[in-house]
């Protein structure tokens, strides 16, 4: 469990979680990235930029 | 032991669903790669991976990460040459156009004048849509005169000088849905159909995925579009019209998230078989 940087909520991490992974807090809806898995850190998401996509 | 150099950015569902079928694969190691991270020292590089899958967000850092990789002997999935291709609708028109593989009419222009002129040229509705983009992004549908005026002059005015550069397609009545495949090698290994009551389909803005069976005409053009820009992993976009399947636009870091279960394909574990037979031999990536 950590806060979210945005909205002070729990954010819920599952023991898969990975370094980099996208989750949304539960309680703002903010996107964030998973920067850290020992301990767990998050930050909010990179915004996208005009080049992302597939 | 196989060494996979996994090249991302931020990791979506896509990218977890492939870690974890690397995760499960005997005799494979995975090297996670973040594109923030990376510094190369061009021409003293010495990676130590058999293969390098690209799953990068932005299309800038994946061309060049690539091409990187690749100048320092290693195998990538897809080549920094598929990427070039696919990451500009510009040449993959071209591309398309030199292969025989079908798709609706296409114009290029560089000034407001002579692309007005074209629109006018092919005719109304035409889509103008920016030659680096994805997710359905900055597309405009142009009705009318008054329509296209006004976006040449944002565009010029607003944009880049990437805006500047304007692809036009005619457009294509598809009926509230289009087609995605997915090809990988010499194989399409399933496809869905993209519903939405907006005249954009993707997903990523709404569009809702079913299964779309697999005709042999759709296979073969697939295969035919994917080789086209030089073959690996990759999606393929097709309208349906009168005249037969037309090809829209090749993906060349496809998602899938909402089509394993649509398809009842598992899509990760066929990129990861196609990523480690690249490793192994020749003729791939």
């Amino acid at each position: 469990m950590v806060e979210c940087p945005v909205c002070g909520g729990s954010v819920k991490l599952g023991e898969d979680t990975v370094q980099g992974e996208l989750i949304a807090c539960a309680e703002c809806g903010t996107e964030l990235e998973v920067t850290g898995v020992d301990p767990f850190t998050v930050a909010e998401a990179p915004k996208e930029e005009e080049d992302w996509g597939e | 032991m196989i060494r996979v150099g996994f090249l991302h950015s931020v990791i979506r569902p896509e990218e977890k669903l492939l870690i974890k079928e690397f995760q499960a694969r005997d005799k494979v190691h995975l090297e996670m790669v973040d594109d923030r991270k990376l510094i190369y020292n061009l021409g003293k590089d010495k990676f130590d991976y058999d293969v390098v899958l690209e799953r990068c967000i932005n299309h800038s850092r994946a061309l060049h990460a690539l091409r990187l990789f690749e100048s320092a002997g290693l195998k990538c999935v897809n080549s920094s040459q598929v990427a070039a291709i696919c990451g500009d609708k510009i040449l993959t028109s071209i591309h398309l156009q030199e292969r025989g593989v079908p798709q609706p009419e296409v114009r290029i222009a560089f000034t407001e004048e002579s692309t007005l002129q074209a629109i006018e040229e092919m005719g109304y509705p035409v889509v103008l849509k920016p030659a680096v983009g994805s997710w359905g992004r900055l597309l405009s549908k142009v009705n009318d005169r008054d329509a296209a005026e006004t976006v040449l002059e944002h565009k010029a005015t607003l944009g880049t000088y990437h805006h500047s550069i304007f692809y036009l397609q005619k457009y294509i009545e598809k009926h509230g849905r289009d087609i995605r495949s997915f090809v990988i090698g010499d194989q399409c290994i399933g496809a869905i159909y993209r519903t939405s009551e907006h005249w954009i389909t993707n997903t990523a803005r709404g569009g809702a995925a079913q299964n779309c069976p697999l005709t042999e005409e759709l296979k073969e053009l697939s295969v035919k579009a994917a080789r086209a820009v030089g073959g690996g992993v990759v999606a393929i976009d097709l309208f349906e019209t009168e005249r037969g399947l037309l090809v829209n636009e090749v993906n060349y870091t496809m998602e899938f998230r909402n089509s394993i279960e649509t398809t009842g394909v598992n899509i990760p574990r066929l990129i990861v078989d196609y990523v480690l037979q690249a490793a192994q031999g020749p003729g791939h990536g």
